[in-house]
């Protein structure tokens, strides 16, 4: 793993178990028990495979899963729903085996899905009572649980409409608040924010954030959507066609990069870089005028302006240069041999 | 998650029993069926002929009314199999009507708004999805065939005595047989029409049209082929056929002696229908379908 960036060789490759998430340190049983076990899960429909081999540990409150239209999120989820059976290997969620166990599991998730899905002639609050009843609450619980789920994602007002009545926005708030209303441990949310104007947009991306930072539920976040998964997730996996093409620890990749910089210099900035390594850093000179740099934990960015006014250079720019989740996803994608060879890489790495 | 608190927090009460949640369906489709006047009204006047039928009992034994109406219920309704058999027939009749009315819905409207998801991403599994569908026709049909058909027997037996229940504990398990047979293909075959035919009104003709096509095509293949065996492309021939043998009747369609079915022939032929529509039950539904 390098700078929070795994890089997946071998497509048979495990997905690095992570750090600990927001529990912190002081949750090790789920350490012990990773959320989503991919045991060279296979999928095929009729001779077309879809899933290839996929094998990991996903242990973060928030997963995003990225991939390009094709590439097996929406599969993925609902292989681990137990709505296609895989044609080879397994996984595990919460350590039950999606195989002999997928109503067990599915007690204890909840799936919102990219389509507009509901039952028809139906108040919003019957309809999601509805489904927190078929999810195992007694009717008075489960009715309960529907008002409050229906104030918790904002729908309070509306409960009582006929869901045929909503707008697009109010149908994903409804979809989300029947994924919730039994109180899942994993929350599947497949292409929560399409269609919504930036508003409901926003207002979605705030929920789910909520619920991940409540600590009480997982998140599998599917979307094609980068800046979804960038605000929302603190791991992503990024599959291309039919693979795991690059797992991902945000959290850990902004606190790699946060020492990151990038410098346009003036005047003659050989005597510069030198002595730039003296103090223990690396850099790149990525053009004439530029260069890129890791700064050490004991070198502050004074001492480079002490540096480049002892050697006469002018410091024109200075960037704090991150490697963006887009960075990622398109370094995926450029790997021609389905995201096997290379997965994202950072920036270029100084040399000494 | 309380709605004052606007914080998401898991469920931590008891659960339901796993066994009686398909029940959750037909509890929930009752409260919009019976929202319409007209299902009421209907479903109401389904217990008309039970009730003439009791009083019919009622008056077998009692003998100043007989004499009062002047007239001799022994010779002109006796009760016997043929009472029950006209009872099972005549009930299954509105039980058909109201699998009319309520039938094609069921699983089409689901399909349509892309409902199955939602059921089946649950601890519900397709064979529960299906019974529960199932159930909202099987209890409405239970409440007007069966269920009041042994009560009949049940207030025949009370007023004749013990020997003659025990003499014709048979009736009793025609009764149950016989409208259990109307009832699982009835709820078979409607869910199983719902599910390929999302527009109702060509679901509900559909369902008019096997019986008709059925029997259209029982009485051609007998009559080009001078032969008995095309009663078994017949469903309506087929069912009154094990119904004659459950109430030991007589050839309670008319037919002509050589074309009527045997028995065995007729059970055989509604078990393939019935795994038939249990086949195409299973191709059909499921949370997502597969292009392959």
């Amino acid at each position: 793993m390098e700078n929070g960036v795994n890089n997946i060789a071998d497509p048979l490759a495990s997905v690095a178990v992570l750090p600990d998430g927001p529990d912190g340190p002081d949750e090790p049983a789920k350490l012990a028990e990773p959320v989503i076990h991919l045991d060279g899960l296979s999928v095929q429909f009729g001779k077309r495979p879809i899933l290839k081999e996929l094998r990991g540990e996903l242990r973060g409150r928030a997963i995003g899963l990225l991939g390009p239209n094709g590439a097996g999120k929406t599969t993925l989820i609902h292989t681990l729903l137990g709505f296609h059976p895989p044609s080879s290997g397994t996984a595990h969620i919460f350590g039950r085996d999606i195989r002999n166990g997928a109503k067990q599991i599915r007690t204890q998730i909840g799936y919102m899905p990219e389509r507009d899905s509901f039952i028809a002639n139906m108040s919003c609050v019957h309809f999601v009572r509805l489904m927190a009843e078929l999810s195992g609450l007694p009717s008075e619980a489960a009715l309960e649980r529907a008002h409050e789920a229906l104030f918790y994602v904002g729908l309070g007002e509306a409960r009582y409409r006929q869901l045929g009545t909503y707008s697009l926005g109010m149908k994903q708030l409804a979809k989300l608040a029947q994924a919730i209303v039994h109180g899942p441990r994993l929350i599947f949310l497949d292409e929560p924010t399409n269609g919504l104007d930036p508003p409901a947009r926003q207002r979605m991306i705030e929920l789910v954030r909520q619920i991940r930072d409540s600590g009480k539920a997982h998140i599998l976040l599917s979307s094609h959507l980068l800046r979804d998964v960038e605000e929302c997730c603190e791991e992503i996996l990024i599959i291309k066609d039919g693979r795991i093409a690059v797992y991902c620890n945000l959290e850990e990749e902004r606190r790699a990069n946060r020492k990151f910089l990038e410098l346009e210099t003036r005047g003659d900035r050989e005597a510069f870089v030198e002595a730039i390594g003296t103090l223990g850093c690396e850099y790149a000179l990525t053009s004439e005028r530029r260069l890129k740099l890791i700064l050490q934990d004991d070198v502050d960015i004074r001492n480079l302006y002490q540096l480049a006014g002892e050697h006469k250079v002018q410091i024109r720019r200075l960037n704090f240069k991150r490697d963006s989740l887009e960075d990622i996803f398109l370094k995926a994608m450029e790997d021609g041999n389905g995201g096997v060879g290379h997965a994202a890489s950072l920036p270029d790495r100084g040399k000494q | 998650m309380a709605v004052h608190e606007h914080a998401y927090k898991p469920y931590a009460g008891p659960l339901t029993p796993v066994w009686s949640r398909f029940l959750i369906i037909p509890r929930h489709a009752y409260r919009d069926v019976f929202a319409s006047k007209v299902f009421t009204g209907f479903f109401a006047l389904c217990f008309v002929c039970p009730l003439v039928m009791a009083i019919l009992i009622y008056l077998h034994h009692n003998l100043t009314a007989m004499a009062i109406f002047q007239i001799n219920l022994q010779n002109l309704a006796p009760i016997n199999g043929v009472f029950f058999q006209f009872f099972v027939g005549f009930q299954t009749g509105l039980a058909f009507l109201l699998t009319v009315l309520m039938g094609p819905p069921l699983i089409s409207r689901d399909l349509a708004n892309n409902a199955l998801p939602l059921y089946l991403c649950r601890p519900f599994s397709r064979a529960e999805y299906v019974i529960g569908k199932m159930s909202v026709l099987l209890i409405l049909i239970s409440a007007i065939t069966w269920v009041p058909g042994e009560l009949l027997f049940l207030f025949q037996s009370y007023l004749e005595g013990a020997g003659w229940a025990a003499r014709n504990l048979w009736m009793a398990g025609a009764i149950f047989v016989g409208s259990w047979t109307w009832i699982l293909l009835l709820a078979l075959l409607s869910v199983t029409i719902s599910a390929w035919v999302k527009w109702r009104l060509a679901a509900s003709a559909a369902l008019f049209g096997l019986f008709i096509i059925s029997n259209a095509i029982g009485f051609t293949v007998n009559g080009v082929l001078q032969t008995r065996w095309g009663g078994l492309f017949n469903l309506t021939i087929i069912m009154k056929t094990i119904e004659d043998s459950l109430f030991r009747g007589p050839n309670s369609a008319g037919l002509p002696s050589w074309m009527v079915l045997p028995t065995p022939a007729a059970w055989i032929m509604l078990a393939l229908f019935l795994a038939l529509c249990l086949f195409l039950l299973t191709r059909k539904v499921r949370a997502y379908e597969v292009v392959r």
